[in-house]
């Protein structure tokens, strides 16, 4: 059985490795107020002999007798030892400039975003289910919806999903309530393939068939999806830019899909839209995204954002919460929870969708960082991110030896060749203080000499100088 | 004092030329968009709201005074298990060497939050009493999912496809939503006179083509089904799979272990019983954990220690594949780890013990006013009705809940479950105080002697009175327009 199967404890005691933790005690710090006598006194009220007596309905012989093997209990001053030790132990974006991209980016967040989202009448409150009492949730999630609409241009946006993959594979279960008589869905090769291993989770065994279109130039070609695209076409999916940084023929792959029937489903780059066509402007019946980028830190893969927004006429089969406007009795406008008949506590199995907690506090992140960009800040990041990528592209081109892969427009990532072994590449230029790629041979086995270069409104021209001198001394060294 | 600045909605405060934040002018010796990409991939901005910093921070800050929160009011949301959210969770998920690392950064450099990772996966295999754990699912429904999907692949494995999962009537609505995606037909079983499974109709419904049976354990009526040991052995005895429903752990911290009674799958809902902050909704993390005869079809990928290094293991033939991108809702796990290592095994048994003794105390105080149909002990939570009161008084449960909010309390869960009519469903948990749980009962007490006329039109204090909810879904305005 594989070591972390079981938790190793020697001698009941905490962690083998980088643990502070002081011998076991006698005492926790469980954030609870009862003492002694209340619950003598609550016991008396209850006719409880014991706390031991209100657990008498499990069986005994189900029991556990001994205590939970889980390590001692820590004070705050040891747990925040605790953390900053394992803190050392990781390379932040702040301890080696930060190139890495494919969903998770190092976009910079506006300290009004932190400051929102710190007010703990929003983060440790539920769901909105008493409207009254939640109408600053309530609005705030209105705000994010259209927010979101007019970002991407759709008609209407839900209250979020989890994440960008799962986004993907609910916009399929969408389509499929759309449309139960189809069951091709056509995907790029270029979306990003933790999304299309997602997709593929997610369908694994309903009735329907992935068909995924190869993009050998980086992009799908349009002539690929013509032979592939039916009348039993259910959604073709492309993300743009999609996973190399290219930018996608959308409006042709739109046309194509659309003479057949099928639903066009595009994941986007929420910031790349202060530049970019947004999907509604050319076609899109489904536009998702991860919103990572919309002021939400990196932590190492989540909790993240999943956006959708949709055309009007399929509303009735969004997944996830809606948040409409209304009146109050005295006729004075207010927020509620709406169109819940699609949802899971009311449908059940019919419902368009499980997804019932979602990603409130990140939405109103997201609502709070589109603000205080508004357009001419998204506009002005996106052109910062798309200016300073095609300058390190330039810089990184020349070096011989290195070269692009693809001849396709970008927006701010973009993916080079390179001579040798990527990993050791990666590694090397982590010493050299550049966290300075992904290596795309992870996904993409043809692709094993290729790294993707991510460029945020962050870097500065020092930093991009840096990683490309890095690269520079590397091709002299070998 | 509640203000009421700036509380216009966003779009209507916008004022074109305002601005909060600003971009430092571009340091490098390139052309501009129109130099470097097709003029037909470009458009306008898009037509956001123009704010100032001081006006975006009067409108969020003024319109979070409308909300109810932990911080702010008691909450007995039932089944939410709405504990307090310590404040040091937040202070260490925002330092940078936790809040600034990238998903796909090498292993070599992320040491620490894989080792927090993989205590994790062990802390939560031994509450659990399973033996593998995948921290991948983003909240408890997508566990519910992933879960289920293992079990089909488990199957499907065995060359045995099983197209049937079984589900108690009183079951949480992602239980038969999850088994609908994960490609099952979801079976109801019916509670019993005393809420728990009927154990005639579970026999008359399962065969060898039930792949799993997901039980809620204590269930949504806060009952134990003491039953358990002689379900498991029937679901076993069809070769089918125990799942369980992990959304009241909060009331079996170390008193009991759902792989001690026969599960063999389950789920957490870290925001709940390990109080990650709900979030107005969310973020959650919904981590699973299985038996060892389950663990290949686990998502991809797990943390694995070789040595003293940690690594992301993909190497993982038979599994499912994987339910989101990246590794989990990490954020969310570091501020559950924390509380673990805050809490230690006494602690973890405390939060149970005390949870268990503020709802069974509540009750106590309740039950003569109120019926609790499902007996007069519970575990962590409890379901009233006020059906005698409505067709005493013509007072709902609605009524109730709306009312409570004009003293300052959150609502309980209500009309759920749905085997209870006029369901309030109250948990209490284990950080409110005595004081405050008298406060609570003596104001239930107090409303269930109010005239009806006037809770129907409750509630009277807030921002706002009851909206029109049918107009809201009937004619649908999803976003503001000019
Ligand atoms: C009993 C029960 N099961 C499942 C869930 C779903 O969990 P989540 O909201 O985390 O997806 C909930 C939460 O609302 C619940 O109360």
């Amino acid at each position: 059985m594989p070591a972390f199967y079981r938790y190793p404890l020697p001698n009941g005691r905490g962690s083998d490795f980088l643990d502070v933790a002081s011998p076991r005690r006698g005492f926790s710090l469980s954030y609870i107020l009862n003492t002694h006598a209340d619950q003598e006194a609550m016991l008396h009220t209850i006719g409880a002999r014991s706390v031991e007596d209100l657990f008498k309905n499990i069986p005994d012989g189900l029991r556990l007798k001994r205590p939970l093997r889980v390590p001692p209990a820590l004070t705050e001053i040891e747990l925040q030892q605790h953390i900053g030790e394992l803190c050392k132990r990781n390379q932040s974006a702040d301890d080696a400039v930060c190139f890495l991209g494919g969903g998770s980016y190092d976009h910079f967040i506006p300290a009004v975003v932190d400051v929102v989202a710190a007010r703990s009448e929003y983060y440790t409150a539920y769901t909105p289910y008493q409207a009254e009492a939640s109408q600053g949730s309530l609005q705030a999630f209105f705000e994010y919806q259209t927010l979101i609409a007019q970002l991407t241009g759709m008609e209407v946006a839900n209250a979020s999903l989890y994440e960008g993959g799962s986004a993907v594979a609910e916009s399929v279960l969408m389509a499929l309530a759309i449309h139960p008589d189809r069951s091709r869905v056509l995907v790029a090769e270029s979306v990003h393939p933790e999304y299309r291993r997602t997709l593929g989770t997610y369908l694994a065994n309903l009735p329907v068939q992935i068909v995924t279109l190869s993009t050998p130039e980086g992009f799908l070609d349009p002539d690929e999806l013509r032979k592939s695209v039916n009348d039993n076409t259910l959604c073709v999916i492309v993300q743009h830019p999609n996973f190399f940084g290219a930018l996608e023929e959308v409006e042709a792959i739109g046309k194509l899909c659309h003479e057949k029937g099928g639903l066009f489903v595009v994941s986007f780059d929420p910031i790349s839209l202060g530049l970019l066509k947004r999907p509604g402007q050319y076609g899109a019946d489904i536009a998702v995204a991860e919103g990572q980028c919309l002021g939400n830190p990196m932590v190492y893969g989540g909790p993240y954002l999943g956006i959708m927004a949709c055309r009007q006429e399929f509303v009735r089969k969004m997944p996830g919460r809606l948040v409409g406007q209304t009146v109050d009795r005295n006729g004075k406008r207010c927020w509620v929870l709406t169109l819940q008949t699609r949802e899971q506590h009311i449908r059940r199995e019919k419902a368009t969708s499980n997804i019932c907690t979602n990603q409130g506090l990140f939405a109103l992140r997201a609502a709070a960082y589109l603000a205080a960009l508004g357009p001419n800040g998204l506009r002005e990041t996106a052109e910062l991110c798309l200016r300073k990528a095609h300058y390190l592209s330039g810089l990184l081109k020349v070096i011989p030896g290195i070269s692009l892969r693809f001849d396709r427009p970008f927006f701010k990532e973009f993916t080079v060749q390179v001579p040798g072994d990527v990993s050791a590449w990666l590694e090397r230029l982590l010493k050299a203080g550049y966290h300075a790629g992904l290596e795309l041979g992870r996904w993409y086995p043809s692709l094993h000499d290729c790294i993707t270069i991510a460029v945020t409104e962050k870097r500065t021209r020092q930093e991009l100088d840096g990683l490309a001198s890095a690269f520079h001394a590397e091709i002299k060294g070998m | 004092m509640q203000s009421n600045q700036s509380t216009e909605l966003l779009f209507e405060l916008s004022h074109a030329g305002r601005r909060c934040h600003r971009l430092p002018a571009c340091d490098v010796p390139v052309g501009d968009a129109k130099t470097l990409l097709p003029a037909e991939e470009l458009s306008d901005a898009p037509p956001l709201p123009e704010v100032a910093e001081s006006d975006l921070i009067r409108h969020f800050v003024n319109l979070s005074k409308r909300n109810m929160s932990i911080d702010t009011n008691f909450y007995p949301l039932g089944s939410c298990t709405m504990k307090y959210n310590p404040k040091r969770h937040e202070r260490l998920a925002a330092l940078p060497g936790m809040a600034n690392i990238h998903p796909l950064q090498t292993d070599a450099s992320s040491q620490g939050m894989l080792y927090m990772l993989w205590e994790m996966q062990n802390i939560l295999a031994e509450i659990a009493g399973l033996d593998a754990v995948s921290l991948q699912p983003a909240a408890g429904a997508q566990g519910e999912l992933t879960a289920l999907l293992v079990a089909a692949a488990y199957f499907r494995d065995r060359k045995e496809p099983r197209k049937r999962v079984l589900i108690p009537d009183s079951a949480h609505g992602t239980n038969p939503a999850s088994a609908s995606i994960a490609g099952f037909e979801a079976v109801a079983i019916k509670s019993d006179a005393r809420g728990l499974v009927d154990m005639d109709d579970l026999k008359a419904k399962l065969d060898d083509n039930t792949a799993a049976f997901m039980i809620t354990n204590p269930n949504t009526l806060g009952l134990f089904d003491h039953q358990i040991a002689d379900i498991t052995k029937l679901v076993h005895a069809q070769g089918a799979l125990v799942y369980l429903d992990g959304a009241n752990m909060n009331a079996i911290l170390g008193v009991t272990r759902p792989g001690d009674f026969g599960v063999d799958m389950m789920h957490y809902n870290v925001h709940k019983t390990f109080t990650g902050p709900h979030g107005a909704g969310g973020p959650g993390s919904g981590p699973i954990a299985v038996r060892t005869h389950l663990a290949p079809f686990l998502p991809a990928p797990q943390v694995a220690k070789h040595g003293d290094q940690f690594h992301l293991d993909y190497d993982r033939p038979k599994s499912i594949g994987r339910v989101r991108s990246f590794f989990g809702n990490v954020g969310i796990l570091l501020r559950g780890y924390c509380y673990i290592r805050t809490l230690g095994p006494a602690g973890l048994r405390e939060v149970t013990d005390n949870a268990v003794l503020n709802a069974n105390y509540l009750l106590a105080r309740l039950k003569g006013a109120f019926e609790v149909p499902h007996g007069d002990r519970c575990m962590h939570e409890f379901v009233a009705s006020a059906w005698g009161l409505k067709r005493e008084k013509q007072i709902s449960a609605m009524d109730i809940a709306k009312r409570l909010l004009d003293f300052g309390y959150h609502a309980p869960t209500v009309y759920f479950p749905l085997v209870v009519r006029e369901a309030m469903m109250i948990e209490p948990t284990e950080t409110e105080s005595k004081e405050t749980l008298d406060a609570f009962a003596d104001t239930m007490m107090k409303i269930r002697d109010e005239d009806a006329d006037f809770l129907h039109h409750a509630p009277h204090t807030l921002s706002i009175s009851r909206p029109d909810e049918i107009k809201a879904a009937k004619e649908p305005i999803l976003r503001w327009t000019p």
